[in-house]
């Protein structure tokens, strides 16, 4: 007769096989669900891209592209008007002589007379344009690639990029505009600096990917 | 209000007015330098201009607090200039001027456009004078003088 204690002992054998059987059947699903998962990196991507609408809904914004044209003059206003008094983007985008941006621009604000300003106020180069000719804005696909073109970009990649809209002047100015001739507050663009930064951040951590040009999203 | 040091025309001035205050205002009101005028107040229409650093400078439109230490030249001044001086003559010599108020804007913007050009185009003289208006429609003879001191100045 087996005794007390061998019984027990073989019953303990069975309850531990019976467990690690069991663990290894509930996990096999687990695994497959993990499998099933979609991959990183395409998760990632949709991430980025919309990480990139948030960017791109910043700088379509009239405090950023209306230095962003494709013509040879800025535009003003959130109508985005063409700047009045004859204002020419002139060889280097700092008007001409007799007539340069910083006739009136200084490097601040000056809201006593309603003039913007920011450090070394230039308009941005023909190759990071983000209109066209008839002053509409690019789509989200064409800015995005003219964003990461590093031959338009000055060269910039994506820490360069970071850096620019973490640290830029003028690109901080959109978040301090100041106030307009009649004393009203210019409105900054829809996101705070610290989400534009943040959106920036996730969307160069994606890869910096780009919408396809026949995306319904602008 | 606060008190600044100016260099105006090479020389030192002090002013007490109010950081807002333009600098169209303190040239004229404080240093009594009446030669730059009043005309739009809104840098449309270019009478005010002076030069700021050697940028030819709407004054209607900038605070003297953000003047700092940059030396500014107004058409009382300008005339100490090469470039200036003949701008001056060719004026007087192509009779210019009809009423005369823009006219001081005009010869500060023109000599910004002759000390970075010194041989300037028809385009050029359209784009660097574009913010400075004339009623009186002197505009033929602004350009027929930019041009004489542009060869008196080879």
């Amino acid at each position: 007769m087996p005794s007390i204690n061998s019984i027990v002992r073989a019953l303990s054998v069975i309850l531990v096989v019976c467990s690690v059987w069991s663990m290894l059947t509930l996990a096999g699903p687990a695994r497959r669900q993990m499998s099933q998962k979609p991959k990183a990196g395409t998760a990632t991507r949709a991430d980025g891209l919309t990480a990139w609408e948030q960017i791109y809904s910043v700088l379509t914004h009239p405090r950023c592209i209306n230095c962003h044209t494709a013509t040879n003059y800025p535009q003003q206003g959130d109508d985005r008007h063409r700047h009045f008094a004859n204002v020419i983007r002139g060889p280097e985008g700092q008007g001409v002589a007799g007539l340069n941006c910083a006739s009136c621009h200084q490097e601040t604000n000056a809201d006593s007379t309603g003039l913007p300003g920011g450090h070394h106020w230039h308009l941005a180069p023909l190759s990071m344009r983000w209109q066209d000719l008839n002053d509409q804005s690019s789509s989200s696909a064409a800015v995005c690639r003219a964003v990461t073109d590093r031959s338009k970009n000055h060269g910039l990649n994506g820490p360069g990029l970071l850096k620019h809209h973490e640290e830029e002047p003028l690109v901080l100015w959109a978040w301090n505009p100041g106030r307009r001739p009649d004393g009203t507050m210019r409105t900054p663009p829809p996101l705070t600096h610290a989400e534009f930064v943040a959106a920036t951040r996730r969307w160069i951590k994606a890869g910096m990917p780009c919408p396809q040009e026949n995306s319904t999203r602008r | 209000m606060a008190t600044y040091e100016l260099n105006v025309n090479g020389q030192r001035k002090q002013v007490n007015v109010d950081p807002s205050t333009p600098l169209l205002w303190v040239l004229r009101e404080e240093l009594k330098l009446t030669g730059t005028k009043y005309g739009c107040g809104i840098s449309a229409c270019g009478a005010c201009t002076v030069h700021v650093d050697g940028i030819a400078t709407r004054s209607c439109v900038v605070p003297v607090s953000l003047i700092g230490d940059r030396p500014i030249i107004t058409i009382e001044g300008i005339g100490n200039d090469r470039v200036g001086r003949a701008v001056q003559d060719a004026w007087v010599e192509k009779d210019v001027v009809q009423c005369g108020y823009c006219q001081s804007g005009q010869i500060m913007s023109a000599v910004a456009l002759l000390k970075t050009t010194s041989k300037p185009t028809d385009a050029n003289i359209e784009d660097s004078m574009g913010g400075n208006i004339c009623r009186c429609g002197t505009y033929i003879r602004i350009r027929k003088a930019i041009k004489s001191a542009s060869v008196q100045l080879k």
